[in-house]
Parts: C-alpha cells; structure tokens; sequence
C-alpha cells in the first residue's frame, strides 16, 4: 500500500511539473493588484493568489518545477561525484581511502543544512549556486556507502578471479564492482532526493538559495509569513505541496529500498 | 578500552583542527569581506587602509596563521556589525540554544522511544499502523511549515501561545515541538525495527521458555540490547538537532546560536560566521566523540576493534 502511495504522489509531482506551462491557469510571475490575496475558491484562482495577485496554484504548479529539476541535477551530481570517489577509494584503499574517510569525517562534522547555507552565503545566491551548494554538502555520504559496499564487493569470488585471470584494475572497477555497488547508490539516491529538496525550501526560506520572484515553495513560504494573519493559503498550501511531495519520494526510496537491499531497512 | 578512548580523542582532535581550517578557506574564498560593510562613498585609497588595518592585505598563509593561533585563544576576531568579540557573542547565545536542543531531545525521547517499543510489541495493530503514519507523515513534514501552521493555530487563531521570542513557558512550547516532530518520527521508526529484531533472537525465545514474564523479557533483555543503534543514532541526531534548530530558531525568533548564524550569514559578519560555524562543528564533534565513547561502553564488541 506505501508502495502505491509513493508511486502516485510522486508521479503527480511529476506531471505537475512536467505540465506546468499548460496546467497553470494563469502567469505565475505577473502581479495582478487588483486581485491581490484572494482566498482559495475565488473565481479563476482555485487556490488563491498572493500579495501581489498572483494565482498561487500556477506559482505551486512552477515551484513543483523547480524543486524537481534542484532535487535531481542535486542527487545526479551527489551521485557521481560521491560515488567516484568512493569505488576509487574503497578499491584502490591504502592513501586514497585514508585521505577521502578524513574529508568526509571533516566534511560530517557540520550539519548538514548549516554546511550547504553556509556554502550557499558565500558562492552568491541563485538556481545554479543552490545546487552547487547542496551538492558540495551532499556527496559525502555516497563517498562513505560506496566505500563501504566495494570494500566488500572487492572480496567476492568473481571479483578476485578476474583479477587473478589478470584484468585491469579500471575494468574491474567498473564492470564488476560498480554494477554490485549500485543498487546501494539507487537507494541512498532515492533517500537523499526528498531531503534535497526540502533542504533547499529550508535554505530559501531563510533567504538564501533561489531568490524571489523565481516561485519556489521554500520562499513562497518565507514570504507568506508576513500575511499569516490575513492569508493561512499562502502558508498552507507551498508547505503541504513540499510535505506531500517529500511524502511520496520518501516512500518510493522505501520501496526500492526494500526491493532492492534489504538489508539497508530502517 | 582506554585505547579505544585515546584513538577517538585524538581522531576527534584531528577533526576539529581540520574543520577550523575548512572553516576558515569557505570564508576567506568568499571573496573581499571588507568592501560589503563600509560605506558606499568610500574612496578606494581608503579602502586599501582599512583593509591594511584590518589585516586583510596581508598573504593567506599569515592571515591563516593568525587565525589559527587567535582561535586557540578563543579569539575569532571581533564581530564587523556590533563591534563585540565574536567568540563571546556565540557564547552568549548558547544557553538559549541548548535549553531548545534539551527540551526537543527530552521531548523526543519521551514520546518516541514509548511510541516505538509498543509499536514493536504490538505489531501490526491498530496502535502500529497508527504509529507508522504519524511516523512517516513527521518525517516528510518540514519543520519550518509545520511551525508556521502551529503559529497560525496557536497563536493567530486561538492566541493561545506568543508567536515567538524567548521568555517564559509558553515560548518554549511550539519551538520544542516543530524541533522534537521530526526526529521522534526517526527514532520510533528505529526503536520499533531495532526492538523488533531483538524480539526476534534465541535469547528472547530462551527467556521466555525459561517462563519469565513478559515484563521482565522485554524490560530486562530486549530493550538493553536494542539500545545500541537507537543510542547511535539519538546521538547523532542530537547533533542534527544543532543544525535543524537554525530554521526553527529564525521562524519562532528564538535568540539562540542558529539564528544568530543565520544572521551573520546574512549580514556577511565573517569572525562571527568563523566562530559560529565552528563551534557547531565543535559541539556536533564531541557530541558523535561521547557517543562513540558510550557505544564503546554499551557494546564490548566495539572496543575490542
């Protein structure tokens, strides 16, 4: 049953953002004044507009958009780069591993969100920045699991004798161990999305990361807090679209999780 | 175990001494701190004065030095906007931020590790599944949104809690609670799948064949021995709760150590930005340091390593 709930909240995710352009029903940037905080249920505006009269399902519709495409360049960077490092160190192990475990337990010493907010404050703030940022916080733990998993990779029978039948050390790597390694990287990357993404509404909010007018949930929310009085929709609906959205992500990572290492399971 | 003791402390030394470096490169590679705070009409000869006196024009290696022999003295530097040693104004907010992180942990621990343990013991009923979804539903909510409604219900609507700031009881309710959401949701998810398994070994079918009680089999076996992973991860979320507790300090105005890291972002106030951040660092260090020292403790495997 999670298992569909995962499946059909992200794939409306999904459609909202692939659809956007068509879906909105109006302009997403364009001040209306005259419409100017309107409550959900107002002709045309099905769940309002905000201080500047814009229709509030379009900006969702827009900021779904965003925190798909940050999520995921965020995950396939963290991925990569994470998980380089990592098959490199925990095959090739002697220096390489020692130096890369000592980055990452420095890297780990900070918390997360205050690590990548920090990054973000000094590389400058938009689109490409935020995922730079996230990215820079993020590839550690990739670093670490692989590491752990091609450690005992390395060890199986196949593996050591095809070194011993004498293949290169970079086709070992990536045609044997890599492919045994990946369903890990799969789950944590599928783990790793919904955080990103809230990670990022959390760094917007705060003031950093993607910069208003761009509709993005975590600023719309910080925005919102200045009409809490008059407009509850303003505030209600980004954080329920971002909680849903990291619901149904949450538990597809679940789910393949599940299928595919169990013994990852929380 | 007193190996096990001296190798953490020196690993942990070693990382505090490389994150006060990493520290320092994130923010001098920022670029030129001194022009964002002087005066727009400055004429650049004044400029280049300033920055002499300030010490910026110095090579990197002897700002780093000084760095690192300042901050062995606890001396960051003074704080660029209110002209106050940093170190002393970090310090000052700390008190504020661990009776947050306190009361969220106290929290958490009372609500989670009750939640968890009769969700294992009663699996599958209507208490587990109950479980599972607030579990699962705290997990996806962000804290910042969940803040927000709490602000708008408790205080918009009914006025029954001030919507921030710090001072009496009553402040210290919705803070707490968007804090201890989150992470309660994690550890009875963990309590739950940790005791579960401990249910599931010989000794517990032993002890119960033995016909001890059902009391006495979980309070006695089962529970000491899935403290471990929920231990581990208690403790490092401790450490996390440091770093969540940024959002919810700026959204309730709470005047702890995140906010004040936040604004000193913001505000590009780079010795309170260095002390800050290291100093999370530093707590969250010897946070993970005690937990170690406490699994080391719990489980003699560990030290044997």
């Amino acid at each position: 049953m999670k298992k569909w709930l995962g499946i059909g909240l992200t794939a409306a995710v999904i459609l909202a953002a692939g659809g956007a352009p068509w879906l909105a029903p109006h302009d997403p940037l364009r001040p209306e004044f005259s419409e100017s905080l309107k409550p959900p249920g107002s002709p045309g505006h099905p769940l309002g507009t905000d201080q500047l009269g814009r229709d509030l399902f379009a900006r969702l519709l827009f900021g779904a958009r965003l925190a798909l495409f940050i999520g995921g360049c965020t995950v396939v960077a963290t991925a990569i780069v994470g998980g380089l490092l990592g098959l490199v160190a925990g095959f090739v192990e002697r220096w390489p591993s020692t130096v890369l475990m000592r980055v990452v337990d420095v890297q780990l010493s900070f918390p997360f969100i205050l690590l990548a907010m920090t990054i973000n404050a000094i590389v400058g703030l938009g689109l490409r920045n935020i995922i730079l940022s996230l990215s820079a916080a993020g590839w550690v733990v990739y670093a670490r699991v692989v590491r752990g998993e091609v450690l005992s990779v390395k060890q199986r029978d196949y593996v050591q004798a095809a070194a011993a039948l004498g293949m290169g050390r970079a086709r070992l790597m990536f045609r044997h161990v890599l492919p045994n390694v990946a369903p890990s990287i799969i789950v944590v990357a599928s783990l790793q999305f919904s955080a990103f993404i809230v990670a990022e509404a959390a760094i917007s909010f705060l003031g950093f990361g993607v910069q208003p007018p761009t509709p993005a949930w975590g600023s719309m929310l910080s925005e919102s807090r200045d009409f809490l009085y008059v407009a509850w929709w303003l505030a209600a609906f980004p954080g329920a679209a971002l909680a849903l959205t990291a619901l149904g992500v949450n538990l597809l990572g679940d789910w393949l999780r599940d299928t595919l290492d169990p013994k990852l399971r929380v | 175990m007193r190996a096990y003791v001296v190798s953490r402390l020196a690993q942990t030394a070693l990382v505090v001494f490389l994150s006060l470096t990493a520290v320092f490169a994130m923010v001098r590679l920022s670029g030129d701190p001194v022009l964002l705070f002087l005066p727009m009409d400055i004429q650049a000869k004044d400029v280049n004065q300033i920055r002499q006196q300030l010490g910026f024009n110095d090579p990197l290696p002897v700002q780093y030095a000084r760095f690192v022999e300042g901050a062995v003295r606890g001396d960051f530097g003074e704080s660029l906007r209110y002209r106050r040693d940093a170190l002393g104004l970090v310090l000052e907010r700390l008190p504020a931020t661990l009776l947050l992180a306190g009361t969220s942990l106290l929290l958490t621990a009372l609500i989670a590790l009750p939640l968890g343990v009769l969700s294992a013991i009663r699996r599958d009923s209507v208490l587990d599944h109950v479980g599972t979804i607030a579990t699962v539903l705290g997990q996806a909510t962000p804290g910042f949104w969940l803040g927000l409604l709490l602000i708008y219900l408790f205080s918009v609507q009914l006025r029954w809690l001030p919507t921030g700031g710090m001072g009496s009881l009553a402040h210290l309710v919705m803070p707490s609670i968007v804090l201890a959401a989150f992470y309660s949701a994690r550890i009875a998810r963990l309590t739950r799948s940790a005791v579960l398994e401990a249910l599931g070994e010989d000794y517990v079918l032993t002890a119960r064949a033995k016909g001890l009680g059902e009391g006495r089999v979980i309070g006695k076996h089962t529970l000491r021995n899935s403290a471990i992973p929920i231990v581990t991860l208690a403790g490092l979320e401790a450490g996390q709760v440091l770093g969540g507790a940024v959002i919810t300090e700026t959204i309730f105005a709470w005047p702890g150590l995140g906010r004040l890291t936040v604004q000193a972002l913001l505000n590009r106030d780079f010795p309170v930005v260095l002390a800050a951040v290291f100093f999370t660092s530093l707590m969250y260090t010897l946070i993970n340091l005690a937990v170690d020292l406490l699994y080391g403790w719990l489980d003699p495997r560990v030290r044997l390593r």
